[in-house]
């Protein structure tokens, strides 16, 4: 075992320092990184500096340590640290060191996190596959034939091999959930507005959500519990009361009203279906109500998510000019215009420019009525319809993926069919509600299927709480190919 | 043949508040390049906005000096763009849902200029060119600005010059910006279409980023007659984005790309919207200064001239100080020192914005009612108060308690008679008829009263005496 609350009891009793722990995963990270290519950078001096302070901390704290302190733990490349490289694995930031840190990640530090590496993922955090950007793939733990999902498919597939307890991912349209399926670990996207931004490299700003990924759900609130809470250099984060949600989880589901919407079902291989499926048979052998439900508006979520998602990213990637920072054209340009056209067009990928090029479409004159306003509009509608959904159950139950992970897709042609496998993580973003992705079952190769809640806005205890329900009476015992650091009681 | 000028004015108002308007960076002018920077006004990947509440504030008591609508709800959009002094490839501004709508400006003539909205939005960095390189100082960047922009009610360059000194006069003294256009913190694009009376409007073109009064009515000047000479010629008009050239006065058509902006304004999904009600305007309101139009009023009232008044009102710290004096002392006696000794001692017009004196406005009120009273006249007044200008002390360091006594009548006669045995040749010549040898001998008197002889009981005296 090598869950947060395991280690942290180990820690609590001396039985191993934090020095020792962060030395045994730093050389795990060099037995089994090259074989999935999960870290694109590893911080072993900042990460024994940390370990070093959080065992010193710990001598002289009186009373209970945090959770965190003196656990390392891994950050999707696209989120601040001072002093250190936040690539996004693009070319455009190959050598852009940032000035400051996340307020997640300073969070973190502050409760005692030591710093393991930064992970892998797609450009900018766009694709399913963790495979655009610069640094190569990332493989699945499972079967490193297959993917390890995306876009924060180093962060998941870094605890799916224990080669970190747990990581900091982001979520704009799936990008934790949807790895964490595909590696059969937690993936957690809380309530937009909860965790601050600040610090997360903006892609699609209004979807955009740092998300914990563990091996358990309680690890997941764990590290939610700590990044959460309103922050002055976030606008968007909510002024509220913040209780902890760890205290909330007991596995008591009796009463839970779960939903079920089929749509959701559609289009989904038979293995993930029949897997969701017994999950629901374990909610009911528990207490929980299960009831159908319908959302004809459903399956807008996809349009409604690529036409504000690429609007908000080609304003936002604006600013890679090659001006101030970040890679510039070596070729010879005959004015400023030609040195911003020649760097873009050279340090972008595929993705990255089919996205800013949509967006600009949909935002111009001529088409911002028909495709932006009118997607604003069908979002405030599909956000409501979920609002009165959430009437008849506290909870909706879906597969997280129509699929387990999958080998990598390099059909550009298929880009559509691509973005039609992300239709139940995305209404999560689109709608902004807190969404789990935990493994329930696996198919007939052995590799993980995820499932998937999503509950109303705010309600990120109760949705941590029914998943801890399943995972704890369902006891799965997977079993990925690759493996690093693990404690048996 | 007449041809009617239909204009409207954008004025862009850097505020004064101590810090920016989307994060903490001070707005201090003139600091070393790139200094007042951090990773919000830089936009650096992952920053984001910190609306600085402040600037609402000042929004508002813009709005509330220009007869504005206050909305309650307030949002920022994003203009997109791409160039080297704008970090984030995007202005924040207020394209939807402005702070404030719908006020006025009233002209000395009782016109109205409408102000269609008042926005806010952040100031770009600022680009220097220097030996063919160009070099970015980002100091400005999210500098608060807001733009106030009217209707096309203004058709003269008169009514355009009136406008703009008014809309400096309200700001100032609302004590929102210096607006001190040769510092860029006042900048004035002008929309300007000519047409015949009773046909339509013509085509619009407009000028940007006039920087002094005078550039902007040489700029109308000269797209008028531009426009009008294209009329009479029957040639075609373009709607389009001009330049004024500082050099000769002209305009020019900026290049096309310049122009041919999609802005693809769409709202910030990084700034939620703010609703402002109405107790917190009504704080602002509470806190608001007499405006000058009110001030004026009252001057005019206490029996100052029109222009004088429109002198003294026209610098925020000269009008506060003048009517903390009026409160004691006598409005006429203060007015003639405020517009003689004072303002010669400060010449320059920031000299008069800054309005930095050495004599307290209380020893201003006393010096003015010991002339009121006949203790001293004009003339000593006059010298005393050059004195303590200069040296900062009170006027009793200058005024004798004999200074202010007076001179009795034995006193003059005697001063008289000596002034005529000591000047026999100006005698000689007054009595030939030059009346002006009388002047010397007053004069006389006067020199050895030290002033305090009144010259038309001396002139009297001395008469008497002659004849």
């Amino acid at each position: 075992m090598s869950s947060i609350l395991h280690l942290s009891n180990l820690l609590a009793r001396k039985e191993i320092s934090s020095v020792e722990l962060t030395k045994k995963y730093l050389s795990a990270i060099n037995n089994i990184n090259p074989s999935i290519n999960a870290y694109i950078s590893v911080t072993e001096e900042m990460a024994l500096l940390q370990a070093q302070k959080a065992d010193d901390m710990r001598k002289q704290l009186k009373g209970d340590a945090p959770l965190l302190l003196g656990i390392p733990m891994a950050l999707k490349d696209n989120l601040a640290v001072r002093g250190f490289q936040t690539t996004c694995c693009s070319k455009t930031l190959e050598n852009f060191k940032s000035t400051y840190t996340a307020t997640a990640v300073q969070k973190l530090f502050n409760n005692g996190a030591i710093l393991l590496g930064k992970t892998n993922m797609d450009e900018f955090a766009m694709g399913s596959y963790s495979n655009t950007g610069i640094f190569g793939a990332t493989f699945n733990p499972y079967d490193t034939a297959k993917s390890a999902g995306g876009s924060s498919g180093g962060s998941a597939a870094a605890v799916s091999s224990k080669i970190a307890p747990y990581t900091l991912g982001t979520d704009t349209g799936g990008s934790a959930r949807q790895p964490a399926s595909f590696c059969g670990v937690v993936g957690y996207k809380p309530t937009y507005g909860t965790v601050s931004r600040y610090g997360a490299v903006a892609l699609a700003s209004s979807f955009d959500q740092i998300s914990p990924i563990a091996s358990t759900v309680k690890d997941c609130a764990i590290v939610y519990d700590t990044i959460k809470g309103f922050d002055i250099n976030d606008m968007t984060t909510i002024k509220q009361n913040y209780a902890p949600c760890l205290d909330k989880i007991n596995g008591n589901v009796k009463g839970v009203k779960i939903g079920i919407a089929t749509k959701m079902f559609e289009n989904c291989s038979k293995d993930v279906v029949d897997s969701v499926y017994r999950a629901i048979e374990t909610y009911r052998g528990l207490g929980a109500e299960i009831v159908d439900i319908t959302i004809p508006t459903i399956e807008l979520a996809l349009p409604i998510y690529y036409i504000i998602g690429c609007a908000e990213i080609s304003s936002n990637f604006g600013r890679y000019d090659g001006i101030r920072y970040g890679y510039k054209t070596n070729k010879s340009y005959k004015d400023i215009d030609d040195m911003i056209s020649k760097t873009r067009s050279e340090a972008f990928g595929d993705d990255v420019k089919r996205r800013i090029m949509l967006g600009i479409y949909f935002l111009s004159k001529n088409n911002f009525n028909e495709y932006y306003l009118k997607a604003i509009q069908l979002r405030n509608e599909l956000t409501s319809d979920f609002e009165n959904v959430f009437k008849q159950c506290d909870l909706i139950i879906s597969p997280t993926t129509p699929t387990t992970a999958l080998a990598f897709d390099f059909n550009p042609d298929n880009v559509v069919d691509k973005y039609k496998a992300d239709i139940c993580v995305v209404i999560a973003n689109v709608c902004g509600l807190p969404a789990i992705s935990l493994p329930c079952g696996t198919d007939s190769n052995g590799l993980p299927v995820g499932m998937q809640l999503i509950g109303p806005k705010n309600s990120d205890s109760r949705v941590l709480n029914t998943a801890f329900a399943f995972e704890n009476t369902a006891n799965l015992k997977l079993n990925p190919t690759l493996g690093g650091v693990t404690y048996d009681i | 043949m007449t041809y009617n000028l239909v204009c409207g004015l954008e004025t862009h108002v850097e505020l004064s508040t101590k810090t920016k308007i989307f994060c903490s960076c001070p707005t201090a002018f003139g600091s070393d390049p790139n200094t007042n920077v951090c990773p919000k006004c830089l936009g650096e990947p992952g920053s984001l906005p910190l609306v600085n509440m402040a600037t609402f504030i000042y929004a508002i008591k813009a709005g509330l000096a220009l007869n504005c609508k206050i909305n309650q709800e307030v949002s920022f959009d994003r203009k997109n763009y791409t160039y080297p002094d704008l970090p984030k490839a995007y202005q924040t501004t207020q394209f939807i849902q402005p702070i404030c709508t719908n006020g006025y400006i009233k002209l000395n003539s009782g016109k109205k200029i409408r102000i269609n909205r008042i926005h806010l939005e952040e100031d770009a960095g600022k680009l220097i060119h220097s030996g063919g390189n160009t070099y970015i100082d980002c100091n400005r960047g999210a500098v608060p600005l807001i733009e106030i922009v009217t209707e096309p009610d203004i058709s003269s360059i008169e009514e355009a010059r009136e406008y703009l000194e008014k809309l400096q006069l309200n700001l100032r003294h609302v004590q929102v910006s210096d607006c001190k256009m040769e510092e860029g913190s006042m900048r004035c694009d002008v929309n300007l279409s000519v047409n015949r009376p009773g046909e339509p409007l013509g085509v619009r073109s407009e000028i940007k980023n006039m920087n002094s009064l005078s550039f902007m009515e040489k700029a109308i000047a000269y797209e008028y007659e531009r426009h009008v000479t294209a009329i009479k010629n029957n040639e075609p008009l373009v709607q389009e984005t001009r330049r004024f050239n500082e050099a000769d006065g002209s305009t020019s058509a900026m290049r096309d790309k310049e122009d041919a902006n999609d802005y693809r304004y769409f709202k910030d999904p990084d700034s939620p919207y703010i609703i402002i009600d109405d107790i917190f305007i009504e704080d602002i309101a509470k806190t608001m200064p007499m405006l000058p139009e009110k001030i004026k009023n009252n001057y005019l009232e206490m029996g100052l001239s029109e222009q004088d008044a429109d002198l003294i009102i026209k610098y925020k710290k000269v009008s506060d100080y003048f009517s903390s004096a009026l409160v004691t002392g006598d409005p006429k006696i203060l007015s003639t020192y405020m517009l003689g000794e004072i303002f010669r001692s400060i010449e320059t017009e920031s000299q008069k914005e800054d309005f930095n004196i050495l004599v307290p406005y209380a020893e201003l009120a006393e010096l003015s009612n010991l002339q009121k009273e006949g203790k001293i006249n004009a003339q000593m007044a006059k010298k005393t108060l050059a004195e303590m200008l200069k040296s900062g002390k009170s006027w009793k360091e200058y005024i004798s308690k004999s200074d202010m006594e007076g001179i009795d009548e034995g006193t003059l006669i005697a001063m008289c008679k000596t002034a005529i045995t000591e000047n026999p040749m100006a005698v000689a010549d007054f009595k030939a008829g030059k009346d002006k040898a009388l002047k010397a001998l007053i004069g006389a008197v006067m020199r050895q009263s030290r002033g305090k002889a009144n010259a038309v009981q001396a002139e009297q005296t001395i008469l008497d005496l002659i004849k």
